[in-house]
């Protein structure tokens, strides 16, 4: 039965009562069976886990204000230990290991895959739920799970001087191995353990969902860009998480039951935790920006009024990038020695990634000329995440030469590169994305202009933090280090200053979530307008509790970017 | 038709069992950490995350049997249940790149430096290694039958021939018994220890997890041969069957991976048990 937009909608009126029943609050929220709640569920926890990592920066930040040992004893007396320098050293280790790791794993990747992807995956393509509703669900848990053994890691001993896991987050042998003697980094391990199980089940859920789910009519190339850049990011969580499984699973019984994967003594080899490592390792990071690209097409297509320029290559570049991504890893590890034939290899295969990420950034571009641009704040977002994410690129591609690395490895130009693609590549597709669909979840209008302060103080201050970075690490100040010399003493300043005006426009943010929902205006279907065609926006804000209870027919006619029903 | 579904998707009610499922995980691997720094009650602690663990399994599944009986598996959830099953195994497959990775970078590039490899491998420590054409090419044997058996079961059920599908399960499983009772006295009377070196660590861990996937899908044809003795699966639907046939095949492949590169090629030039 073809139906209609208005005969479809027509439907969930009449069908209201049934549609909104909702189970009872302690079934509701902690057994859930419905895509959208456990999106709103990672979208939550993502926040508060958010809100955790960033104070810890914070921290992190006001220790490196200066040069010396400013604050890491008050956090050390705190905890319960005993301030002496070997235990100052070691609280930082774990902080810095803490907030890579809920960054990652904790923030980005619940927010984006779990939250945006649980939420708009099946209404983009016209789909009743996921697949598989139940997985779906004890994806969300097994994340709060290894969220809680993180957490249990930071109040056992780590090594003798103090409790948690100061390994970075790449938890590499032999500083995780012998180098800490306790508990922390045993439960650290599981963490990941049981987040990445819950990221795999996850995966498969969004794959199966994408291939047999579609709306009648709607083939792979006419699928919304998020929704492929969500498929591409399932496929990569599919195949890499499960060799850092492998690899934190040799760490394990390195540590606790005399194998020697890692340990010399026993022929052993360091490097191949690396090795095992980066091959998850970097795809995680496309795991992480993937889902952004997905969100910045809808969100730039939507406020330029036009299709997205060149729909088939932005999708096969993700593909591209994707497939690329997974043999690349070991521009991660120039410096430990490589052959230099493997460096070259390396080397070129990185800046081969360029490619399809080119494509990209200019097929934005191309988007919006000639558009009808309107700057609403998911779009000002958008915009602001294709000129930072540039940024971090553009250094991405100097890190990519091995020759280069050698030069600023392990140096605060590292950190400025990837926070550049993250805390603001990542990140600022996820505040558009935020901004773009929080009415449509909520039921409820945020405050353009307070979203517009937001973006413009945070916009200011991650750039006042990390831009001065660059220069740090081009003068050659080491990641890791809570202490640096004076001549380092003035741009960290600058930096740890940009951290305060970031902190501030974070006030804003949450102002803005509570005006929403107390004084914010209720939202239509569709408040932004014609150039917003994808499925979601032929529903209510918010959608009716199981929406397509009869699945919508995307007509023949229709050009892949416009995903709309017809309505005639 | 207002508020009926008009598709064939399986919407489910709320179910807290992922929830159990999740905290049984936790409960199981912080008694873990419990147990391997030897601190008190840690057999409290795993009992219960692994007593969690097997009730969500049990209650889980039993679930999802129930629910095909009762007809909810329509065409397009069994194609889910396809995929569902394909990817996992996927996954399972780079767990063991993993395994493999490891094994082939100690075998190819061999320590210079320590003493106990000693620049050769199998590495000096190793004073003798299995024989592998003794048990392990018996255990190949066992699980290669027990391929053709699981898919004679598997053509007696699509022809209707009940007897053939339980005289198929029971062989299957049996063989699988077989093999992993073989394994445990391999690994009895194996002439070197777990761990110490990076043969004993990567052949202990990747053939240990091997044997591992060989329990669970073991475990999975008994549910299919209790289920065929409960009258479950038809000629036309049995996916449950068929799932539990893949990961059976998958574990095979594993199995012939291990023997060639581990059992074979990894220990070749060594002295012989």
């Amino acid at each position: 039965m073809a139906t209609t937009a208005e005969g479809f909608q027509a439907h969930t009126e009449d069908a209201h009562h049934d549609a909104d029943h909702k189970p009872g609050f302690f079934a509701r929220w902690f057994m859930s069976t419905n895509h959208k709640d456990i999106g709103t569920l990672y979208l939550i926890f993502a926040i508060v886990a958010g809100i955790l990592g960033g104070a810890i920066s914070g921290i992190m930040r006001a220790e490196l204000a200066e040069p010396g040992i400013q604050v890491l004893g008050y956090w050390v007396d705190l905890m319960g230990g005993e301030a002496n320098f070997d235990a100052n050293l070691h609280m930082w280790n774990v902080l810095i290991t803490a907030h890579g790791l809920i960054m990652v794993f904790f923030m980005v990747m619940p927010a984006m895959i779990g939250g945006f992807g649980n939420w708009f995956v099946p209404l983009m393509i016209g789909a009743p739920d996921m697949a598989f509703p139940r997985m779906n669900n004890i994806s969300f848990w097994l994340t709060v799970a290894g969220f809680c053994s993180l957490l249990f890691s930071a109040f056992v001993p780590g090594t003798a001087a103090g409790y948690g896991a100061g390994t970075g987050w790449t938890v590499y042998a032999p500083l995780a191995t012998y180098g800490h003697d306790g508990p922390a980094v045993d439960f650290a391990i599981f963490s990941l353990h049981l987040a990445g199980a819950g990221s795999i089940l996850g995966a498969t859920n969004f794959i199966t969902t994408i291939f047999n789910m579609r709306a009648p009519g709607m083939t792979l190339h006419k699928m919304p860009l998020f929704v492929w850049s969500v498929l591409v990011t399932a496929f990569l969580l599919l195949l890499a998480l499960p060799v850092l499984a492998a690899a934190i699973t040799m760490l394990l019984t390195d540590r606790n039951f005399g194998t020697t994967f890692f340990d010399p003594s026993g022929g052993g080899d360091p490097l191949l935790y690396q090795h095992l490592f980066w091959f998850f390792g970097h795809p995680e990071v496309y795991i992480m920006i993937l889902p952004g690209f997905g969100m910045v097409s809808q969100i730039i297509a939507t406020f330029s009024r036009k299709p997205v320029f060149g729909y088939l290559g932005m999708a096969y570049a993700m593909v591209a990038i994707g497939v690329v991504g997974f043999v690349v890893w070991a521009h991660h590890m120039y410096t430990v020695g490589l052959d230099v034939n493997t460096k070259m290899y390396f080397t070129a295969a990185t800046m081969v990634i360029a490619v399809p990420t080119g494509v990209k950034i200019f097929s934005w571009i191309a988007t919006m000329w000639g558009g009808s641009l309107e700057f609403k704040s998911p779009m000002v977002w958008a915009l602001g995440f294709i000129f930072l994410f540039t940024v971090g690129g553009v250094t991405g591609v100097y890190l990519a030469n091995g020759g280069i690395d050698d030069v600023v490895h392990d140096t605060y130009f590292v950190v400025a590169h990837f926070h550049y693609v993250l805390s603001m590549g990542a990140v600022f597709s996820l505040f558009a994305g935020f901004y773009y669909w929080f009415p449509k979840m909520s039921g409820r209008m945020h405050s353009e202009l307070l979203a517009h302060i937001h973006f413009w103080i945070f916009f200011i201050g991650v750039n006042v933090i990390f831009f001065p970075q660059h220069f740090l690490g081009l003068n050659g100040m080491p990641r890791r280090y809570p202490d640096f010399t004076e001549a380092y003493a003035y741009w960290n300043h600058i930096s740890s200053a940009g951290y305060a005006i970031m902190a501030a426009s974070m006030l804003v943010f949450f102002a803005n979530i509570a005006y929403a929902f107390i004084a914010g205006r209720r939202a239509p279907a569709n408040y932004w307008g014609e150039g917003a065609t994808t499925l979601e926006w032929t529903l209510s804000s918010p959608p009716p509790y199981h929406q397509f209870e009869t699945l919508p027919v995307i007509e023949e006619h229709h050009d892949y970017h416009d995903h709309r029903p017809a309505t005639a | 038709m207002a508020g009926t579904k008009n598709h064939d998707y399986h919407i489910l009610p709320p179910d807290i069992w992922p929830l159990i499922g999740s905290l049984s995980a936790l409960v199981f691997t912080s008694g873990m950490v419990l147990y391997m720094h030897e601190m008190a009650n840690w057999q409290v602690v795993v009992g219960l995350g692994i007593a969690g663990l097997i009730a969500t399994f049990f209650s889980w599944f039993g679930n999802i049997v129930k629910e095909a009986q009762a007809g909810d598996h329509t065409p397009v959830v069994q194609l889910h249940m396809r995929y569902g099953m394909i990817l996992f195994i996927a996954s399972e497959v780079m767990f063991f790149v993993g395994w493999f990775w490891s094994w082939f970078d100690f075998a190819l590039f061999p320590s210079e430096i320590s003493e106990v490899v000693g620049g050769q491998f199998p590495p000096v420590a190793i004073e003798a290694v299995m024989n592998p054409f003794d048990l392990p090419l018996l255990n190949t044997l066992i699980l290669l039958c027990s391929g053709t058996t699981v898919t004679w079961a598997h053509h007696s059920l699509i022809h209707g021939d009940r007897e053939g599908l339980k005289k198929g399960l029971w062989l299957t499983i049996l063989l699988g018994v077989l093999f992993s009772c073989i394994q445990a006295y391999e690994y009895m009377h194996a002439p070197f220890a777990f761990g110490g070196n990076t043969y004993s660590s990567a052949f202990y861990m990747a053939t240990g997890f091997h044997g591992f996937h060989v329990l669970v899908g073991t475990i999975f044809l008994i549910v299919c041969l209790v289920r065929t003795y409960k009258g479950h699966f038809t000629p036309r639907q049995h996916f449950g069957f068929e799932a539990a046939a893949w990961y059976w095949h998958f574990v095979d492949v594993v199995w012939l991976f291990l023997f060639v590169t581990v059992y074979i090629w990894g220990s070749w030039g060594a002295p012989v048990h």
